[in-house]
């Protein structure tokens, strides 16, 4: 226990406490560390009567002001609403075909439908739409079921193989492999042929072999040339573009097992904006196709108006 | 002989029951832990019976000094040396997870992918490198604050080789998948369970040695230490309640679920913060830095004030972690509040640590210890502003769950936490080992500035890549559509978390530095160089006070 005395670099007493050597002065709260202290705990005071604050028996206080995150949330989203209500609307009632596309409206479509590509579509097709290994590439012109915009909202709509969707975009190609209706040797032939479609392999006996089997066993979907019928889904071989890879090993195992990609029935789970929005986008990215109207009854004119 | 008897006894039964356990065991995890406590058990039961042949040589790993005039430093070295094992692991785990988010490809399943090692990262640094320094430390100040040895010198070491089995276990546990889910607070509910024994003999060794004081007063660093200990077993033992599927496996399920869970769990992790990582590292400044700077603390008056209204006020603040989530308004609206009151309470800390230095400001340019104390403060003073103002809504709303969060931690864990432990090693090492000096104050020099800036590029580069994210998460075209998706974002900050990472090897480099000071200073090495300043250390006044009777009596 020391003496108070007076610290002569500061000129202050110390307390005349000691520890281990250490005393402390009596110097009194920085006046500004106080002032600031009370006025933290005024605006604490204030804006707990402004704001919702303290809890009582079955809620808490709901604050002078009304104020509330979820009202506060319903207020930006109804501001954001009405922001894009125009447009909503004139979306809502131009079928999808009939928007032109040098318009303001299908400019206002393209960028509302690449935020939704943003949120809903990227973690399969990528950022820039250019998929991935069993994901299809958006940007260029090889369609699996159709490249005009409506076909593309079709596409979106239904989705790609979905289970309960009786509408949905469907084919199934056969597990050659697994099946058992191709041999192992009979699927290297086929898969030799397939392969040379598209220059990746020479023509050789084995190719040739392959493609008698691939005139009976694949030709009524990929075609006897191998481009592929959309109405099946069923892609072009003879390009360079392969959703499952070209190797000899991705292309025996697609033989063998056969693919089954998906995709979400998007027209159940956002609003039929927002979808046409969508397939402007996907159909703006590059390979989109022209959309040619034919009338169920040819002799009946086509409306022009939209 | 009949105590070495029943310890012996004691760890052969902990012993078979760890090895029935591990037959027992529903999972992996739990056996191979189960396995660790076995091993720790034999070599216990190993030490004990060894003890018993050699007591003189291993009087010191399981009793007191017999000499009544000297400290009872023993759990300080080992704390000491634990501190610095504990935390280049730390810090090396931390860089590696800096690497993994900047170079996706050094995940490596499934043990060393990034959500395993980011729980063992953040465990290593906080609860095995600042809790060992908090025990070691306390257990140094208390002794010399109170002039008293440590009461129960062997639950002291059991409290240290205790909560090294805490730390093994916990971090075993993550790479094996064991966890709670619960930040900071993962380890499972076995490991909860033996953390709450060895936390309750803390209390009970810290406590017993402040009732046997030889002071009038007690002395605020105490206070701080005893608000961090009994504070911190209540969010524990809370926090924690769960419920084992299994008495033989690793599983758990919590008491509270739901928003209720996720608020007990914030009313916890920010009282981590705030009371392992301000209120304990605040009762380390209390000490070290009047011992260093050799002068009186500013303010006895602050340092009342301050110590009441920090202790009453942060334990309301955890809400501030759920703005704008499923947690009713009124709670948000008081998390916040209280953490804006919070700011000058934790200034008062500052300015007493700082203004301590009044009469010796000139220490700062020759003292690099002093000048590693003084940034330590300027980085709590730092990130304890920048914590209230991040609590408030609007502020929030740009900065919650982006970077910047991350960048606030780490101003304060590796600016304040890191700097004042760093410091207060230093200081302790030459007295522990009674070295004349440490081996380079140079080296703690140069250890100043790697750490500093470190600290400088992991700090900003943080806020810049938090509030790039803020930004673009919420950036809206003027058509009324969101911007930017997720992954843009992730590849905007790609530079970032590069130079994220080389703060962190900065920082790691000074911390190999202090590997190799520590280790010289301990064998006794003596670097030449031209000296720096450093504070003066008298031996014989290092002593507990001894009651004149005894004195008069060997007369």
């Amino acid at each position: 226990m020391a003496e108070k005395r007076l610290d002569e670099a500061t000129n202050t007493e110390t307390v005349g406490h000691e520890w281990d050597g250490i005393e402390e002065l009596n110097t009194p709260l920085p006046r500004w560390w106080l002032w600031t202290f009370y006025a933290t705990i005024v605006f604490a005071v204030g804006y707990v009567i402004a704001y919702p604050a303290w809890p009582m028996i079955s809620q808490g206080t709901e604050g002078v002001l009304g104020w509330t995150s979820r009202g506060e949330l319903a207020r930006e989203m109804d501001a954001a609403r009405k922001q894009r209500s125009e447009v909503v609307a004139a979306l809502a009632r131009t079928p999808i075909e009939r928007l032109d596309p040098e318009s303001p409206l299908m400019r206002a479509a393209i960028s509302g439908g690449a935020a939704a590509f943003r949120v809903n579509c990227v973690q399969c097709h990528g950022a820039g739409a250019a998929g991935s290994k069993g994901y299809p590439n958006l940007n260029d012109d090889d369609w699996l079921w159709g490249g005009d915009i409506k076909a593309i909202e079709y596409t979106l709509v239904h989705g790609i193989r979905q289970p309960d969707g009786e509408e949905t975009r469907f084919s199934q190609m056969p597990a050659f492999g697994r099946d058992g209706i191709l041999s192992g040797a009979e699927i290297s032939d086929v898969t030799s042929f397939v392969r040379s479609l598209s220059g990746l392999e020479p023509t050789s006996a084995a190719s040739q072999r392959g493609s008698a089997l691939f005139e009976a066993n694949c030709a009524v979907c990929h075609g006897s040339d191998g481009t592929g019928l959309r109405e099946f889904g069923a892609p072009n071989l003879a390009d360079a573009i392969w959703l499952y890879g070209s190797s000899r090993d991705d292309v025996t195992a697609t033989i063998t097992n056969s693919r089954y990609g998906m995709m979400p029935a998007w027209g159940e789970r956002l609003d039929p904006v927002t979808v046409k929005m969508l397939a402007a986008y996907v159909h703006s990215l590059g390979g989109g196709e022209d959309f040619i109207e034919i009338a169920e009854d040819p002799e009946v004119e086509v409306d022009e108006a939209p | 002989m009949e105590t070495v008897l029943t310890r012996a006894g004691i760890w052969l039964v902990v012993f078979t029951l760890a090895i029935a356990a591990i037959a027992l065991a529903a999972d992996g995890a739990y056996a191979i832990h189960m396995g660790i406590v076995a091993a720790a058990a034999l070599i216990a039961l190993a030490a004990t019976v060894t003890r018993a042949d050699y007591s003189a040589a291993a009087n010191s790993i399981l009793r007191a000094p017999a000499d009544p005039s000297r400290y009872d430093d023993d759990p300080v070295r080992w704390g000491v040396i634990a501190t610095v094992f504990w935390g280049m692991a730390g810090f090396a785990a931390g860089l590696f997870i800096a690497a993994q988010l900047a170079w996706p490809v050094l995940n490596m399943e499934p043990y060393l992918n990034f959500g395993r090692l980011r729980p063992l990262h953040t465990s290593a640094v906080i609860f095995a490198f600042g809790g060992n320094a908090l025990i070691a430390t306390s257990f140094y100040i208390v002794q010399r604050t109170c002039r008293a040895r440590l009461a129960l010198p062997g639950l002291a070491r059991f409290v240290f080789w205790g909560y090294q089995m805490f730390i093994v276990l916990a971090a075993t546990g993550y790479l094996l998948g064991a966890t709670q889910g619960k930040e900071y607070a993962e380890p499972e509910w076995y490991i909860d369970w033996w953390l709450t024994i060895v936390w309750v003999a803390y209390l009970a060794v810290f406590v017993g040695t402040i009732l046997k004081r030889k002071e009038p007063h007690i002395y605020v660093a105490n206070w701080f230490f005893l608000a961090f200990i009994l504070t911190v077993a209540m969010l524990h033992v809370v926090n924690n309640l769960d419920m084992p599927v299994s008495l033989f496996g690793s599983r758990s399920y919590p008491v509270f679920a739901g928003v209720q869970g996720a608020l007990v769990q914030w009313w916890y992790g920010h009282n981590a913060v705030g009371f392992f990582l301000t209120a304990g590292f605040l009762a380390m400044m209390y000490y070290f830095v009047p011992k260093q700077a050799e002068r009186p603390i500013y303010s006895y008056r602050l340092s009342i004030i301050h110590f009441w209204s920090l202790i009453f006020l942060y334990i309301w603040a955890g809400p501030h972690h759920l703005h704008y989530t499923a947690l009713p308004d009124w709670a948000q609206t008081l998390g916040m509040v209280f953490s804006v009151m919070l700011w000058m309470p934790s200034w008062g800390g500052m300015i007493n640590g700082l203004m301590t230095l009044n009469g010796a400001w000139d220490k700062v340019r020759t003292d690099p210890i002093i000048r590693m104390m003084v940034m330590s403060l300027a980085f709590y003073g730092m990130s304890t502003f920048e914590g209230p103002m991040m609590s408030i809504k609007s502020v929030n709303s740009l900065s919650h769950y982006t970077d910047w969060t991350i960048g606030h931690v780490h101003s304060g864990a590796l600016g304040w936490n890191g700097m004042i432990t760093f410091s207060a090693i230093y200081f302790l090492v030459p007295r522990l080992w009674n070295r004349e000096r440490l081996y380079s104050l140079r080296m703690v020099n140069w250890h100043f500035w790697l750490a500093t800036a470190g600290i400088v590029f992991y700090a900003a580069s943080m806020w810049v890549a938090g509030i790039t994210q803020g930004l673009m998460w919420r950036e809206y075209g003027a058509d009324g559509y969101l911007v930017n998706s997720f992954a843009e974002t992730v590849a905007a900050l790609h530079p970032m978390y590069i130079l994220r990472a080389f703060g962190g090897l900065l920082y790691l480099a000074g911390g190999v530095l202090l590997v190799v000071n520590v280790w010289a200073t301990i064998l006794g090495k003596l670097r030449q160089e031209k000296p720096m300043n450093d504070a003066a250390y008298d031996a014989e006044a290092d002593r507990p006070y001894v009651p004149a009777p005894a004195l008069s009596a060997a007369n």
